[in-house]
């Protein structure tokens, strides 16, 4: 009789304790052997530190450009046949265009959704380079690039100009009358290139600008070929982070041998998958809220026609502003032309500063002659000559931004173009230099501070009977207390208190 | 990376009232209702995306019902994860990643000893299939070169305007020497090309009608602006962006790339910005029957600089 009863739970003997999942584990591992490096996987610890969330925000806002993108890519054509509107927006009615750019109006008008994605899309990409930026000013500032991660720091910097990269070459594609601007920017950059100059403009574009070719040619890069580099590079960016595990700041039981934090599964995994939710969030709202490059009221690109308020994309900015206050220098002798006027701000200048960037953590290691493997980040205050040289290369680029809106400064404080200009150059070289001292000053400062960081409490001040005072400082905020658990191993399982069945809830793993 | 460079995790346990297993949250029950909410709200965003976008409504009601239900979904994870779970601090160990002396000895033994043996006792063979490789890289790159473009030869150093092209304007009309008030400006090109690629990039030319009579821009060009018309190259000298803006009462040409500015009545000079060269003129004439034509092309390359430029 008893049997009858009992197939169910015969059934589930059969099945082992962790059920269908555990079974289907099982297979895995007899065929792949995953146990063993899974369970390590999902123990792995991260640290609780908000700015490791930084790099997150780069990764989820390059998944979003990739899922938008696709999106675009069904409707956008990229062609220069001219055709001549007549589509949904009437202002444009019967103007003769590249077919890019009519497919990018039929896409902000006609297209279910279509204005949405553009709008998230160029959304993304700006909060994709704004999020390198600021990713890597914290490995930076916190020494987190040092020995082991030097090639990692490399991988990232290669990441950020690919961004860079193909940011520029999606800005382009809808041919309209401001990306057409930058395109013929571009290829004077590159004509400005001695000796080659000539020979790589005509290979790139396929001939006399503007030609017919470019803009197919820039979709292949910026749809397939760039993005397929980015997802190389990010997955030997994230193996590396795997294998090296994370750094971790000073205190409560970190050391250089440990990382302490939350596991991988299931509190990591919670929250980052919310994360990217909350990226994916905040960029649609974006693209519903903030209007984005109105390609339609630039109008189509017309070699002759320039529109006035020519403003690249801010991560080109600080080209932009190179180029506008270095001065018209041009050599020209013995019939040939080396135009310093374009190549030393738009060509040797990016490749000084991304040349520093790129042996940054070699020189570091040279001139400290640190060559231990830290895993501890630094304090930006405890390292002042590094933090004051960051500072210094961000005042630069900063001032160089700045610089790229010349005119609309003029406009602003009501000044001569001249004025302007002549203030930017020498603000372009007195800030950053003016930048390093200070900074590093208020390093020094900083680390005279005690508990630097932590809120202030009152000091409570107490007169006594005779008439003198003394000042006890009140009891730190209660969030502020570190909490004194040590950490722990991450369990493998949970003693449940016993509940009615004599078994218990502790289960024997075998191995 | 095998599995015996992983960190070996213990088969630990715990009790289920470790402090390390409580939630973060003083509160579990408030967070967990505050939660659900997120998730209620969150799901109710997403299905009006879908409705929305069934009924084609406007862009900015897609991202909002879309932003919203992403944005309270991901709250509630996030919120899930950093306040209901346990709150830890859990640890993990970390290895040196370097391996013992020995180990690294016998890769290198390895790499070294075994391959460059192998490639020391046949060195001809190495340096036949080097050989071959390199000429293989450099031969590939040749047709990948050539079908990228066409050699630039001269076409950068001149322009379609010749001698005698008629001055046409954007719609092809000829450009007749009445045509233009005193003060006012137009972009020409030689006729035929106004409508070409080439034609806009590289003919573009601005004509400006400076005064009634012959007007001088330089020394040796005292016939090039018959009746007061001035042409210039209309492409920059900087970076090539149309010097499209007129400042009538100074006499000159900005352009709005890198405020460059040309001096109209002196022969298109720089006289601000980082522009490295005068605007190129191109000497006009008219014709008996009054049209406006080139006495030849430009005497210089246009736009700006590169290496073959004379
Ligand atoms: C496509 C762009 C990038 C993505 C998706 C990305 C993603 C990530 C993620 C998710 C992490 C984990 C933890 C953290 O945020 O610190 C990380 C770590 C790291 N990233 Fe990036 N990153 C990008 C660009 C860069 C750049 C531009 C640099 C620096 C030049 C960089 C250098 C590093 C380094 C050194 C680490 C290890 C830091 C540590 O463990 O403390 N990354 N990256
Ligand atoms: S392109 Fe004219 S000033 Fe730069």
């Amino acid at each position: 009789m008893s049997d009858v009863i009992d197939t169910k739970r015969a059934k589930k003997q059969a099945l082992g304790p962790y059920g269908r999942v555990g079974q289907t584990l099982d297979e895995l591992d007899d065929r792949l052997g995953l146990a063993r490096g899974g369970r390590t996987f999902m123990d792995k610890i991260f640290p609780d530190h908000w700015s490791f969330m930084l790099g997150e925000i780069a990764l989820y806002s390059f998944l979003i450009l990739m899922v938008t993108g696709v999106f675009l890519t069904l409707y956008f054509i990229p062609s220069s046949a001219i055709v001549t509107y007549h589509g949904s927006y009437a202002p444009l009615d019967g103007q003769k265009m590249t077919q890019a750019f009519a497919s990018t109006v039929n896409l902000s008008f006609a297209v279910r959704g279509g204005l949405l994605m553009r709008q998230m899309h160029h959304w993304a990409c700006d909060i994709f380079v704004g999020a390198i930026v600021i990713h890597m000013a914290r490995v930076f500032f916190t020494g987190a690039f040092r020995k082991p991660r030097e090639l990692n720091w490399i991988v990232g910097s290669t990441l950020l100009i690919l961004a860079i990269v193909n940011g520029f070459l999606g800005y382009s594609l809808p041919d309209d009358l401001v990306s057409g601007t930058g395109i013929r920017i571009a290829y004077s950059i590159i004509l400005s290139v001695p000796l080659v100059g000539t020979y790589l403009a005509f290979f790139i574009f396929g001939g006399n600008f503007p030609g017919t070719a470019i803009i197919p040619r820039f979709f292949i890069l910026h749809c397939l070929i760039v993005p397929l580099i980015i997802i190389g590079l990010v997955s030997v960016h994230l193996f590396l982070l795997v294998r090296q595990k994370h750094t971790q700041f000073p205190g409560n039981g970190r050391t250089e041998k440990n990382v302490v934090g939350s596991p991988m599964f299931p509190v990591f995994m919670a929250k980052t998958t919310g994360f990217l939710f909350i990226v994916g969030g905040i960029t649609a709202l974006l693209g519903a809220f903030a209007q984005v490059n109105p390609i339609w009221q630039f109008g189509p690109y017309d070699a002759a026609r320039i529109s006035y308020a020519v403003q690249p994309d801010w991560y080109m900015g600080f080209l932009d502003g190179a180029l506008r206050i270095w001065p018209s220098w041009s050599f020209h002798s013995w019939g040939y032309t080396i135009p310093f006027e374009v190549l030393i701000p738009a060509v040797v200048l990016p490749g000084l500063i991304f040349n520093l960037v790129f042996v940054w953590p070699m020189l570091e290691r040279k001139f400290t002659k640190d060559n231990e493997i830290h895993h501890l980040l630094d304090r930006p205050s405890n390292r002042p000559k590094r933090t004051a040289a960051g500072v210094t290369m961000l005042s630069f680029l900063g001032m160089l931004f700045i610089a790229s809106s010349t005119d609309v400064l003029a406009k602003f404080f009501n000044l001569s173009l001249n004025t302007v200009l002549v203030s930017m150059r020498y603000l372009t070289v007195i800030v950053p230099i003016l930048a390093y001292p200070i900074t590093y000053r208020i390093c020094h400062e900083i680390q005279a501070l005690h508990g630097g960081g932590r809120r202030k409490t009152p000091n409570v001040v107490t007169r006594s009977s005779e008439g003198e005072y003394s000042a006890t400082p009140s009891p730190r905020y209660v969030d502020d207390v570190p909490s004194h658990l040590e950490a722990t191993p991450v369990p493998t399982y949970i003693h449940e208190d016993p509940e009615e069945s004599g078994d218990g809830g502790v289960r024997v793993v075998d191995r | 990376m095998t599995d015996e460079h992983r960190t070996p995790v213990s088969l630990s346990g715990l009790p289920a009232n470790d402090p390390h297993l409580q939630p973060a949250a003083r509160n579990p029950q408030l967070v967990e209702r505050v939660i659900s909410v997120c998730f209620i709200v969150g799901t109710l965003c997403i299905a009006g995306f879908g409705a929305c976008y069934w009924i084609d409504a406007q862009a900015w009601k897609l991202g909002a019902t879309l932003g919203g239900g992403l944005l309270f979904l991901g709250i509630g994870i996030v919120a899930w994860g950093k306040y209901l779970m346990p709150r830890g601090p859990f640890v993990e160990e970390r290895h040196t990643l370097a391996n013992s002396e020995a180990d690294r000895q016998a890769f290198a033994a390895a790499i070294v000893e075994r391959g460059g043996g192998v490639v020391q006792r046949r060195k001809l063979l190495g340096k036949l299939l080097g050989g071959g490789m390199g000429i293989f890289g450099i031969v590939a790159m040749f047709p990948l070169l050539r079908s990228l473009g066409p050699l630039p030869k001269t076409t950068m150093q001149h322009t379609d305007w010749r001698s005698g092209s008629y001055v046409v304007d954007q719609s092809g009309r000829r450009v007749q020497v009445g045509d233009l008030a005193v003060g006012s400006i137009e972009t020409v090109f030689p006729e035929g090309t106004e409508n070409s690629d080439r034609g806009q990039a590289v003919d573009q030319t601005v004509l400006i009608r400076v005064s009634n009579e012959a007007f001088t821009t330089m020394k040796g060009r005292e016939t090039w602006a018959p009746h007061g018309y001035v042409a210039y190259s209309k492409v920059c000298t900087h970076l090539g962006c149309p010097v499209g803006l007129y400042e009538q009462e100074l006499q000159l040409l900005v352009c709005p790339c890198h405020q460059s500015m040309f001096n109209v009545t002196n022969g298109a000079v720089p006289q601000f910005g980082p522009a490295p060269r005068p605007l190129p003129q191109l000497p006009l004439y008219v014709d008996s029957s009054g049209y406006l034509r080139s006495q030849s092309g430009y005497h210089e390359a246009v736009g700006p600089g590169f290496w073959e430029r004379s």
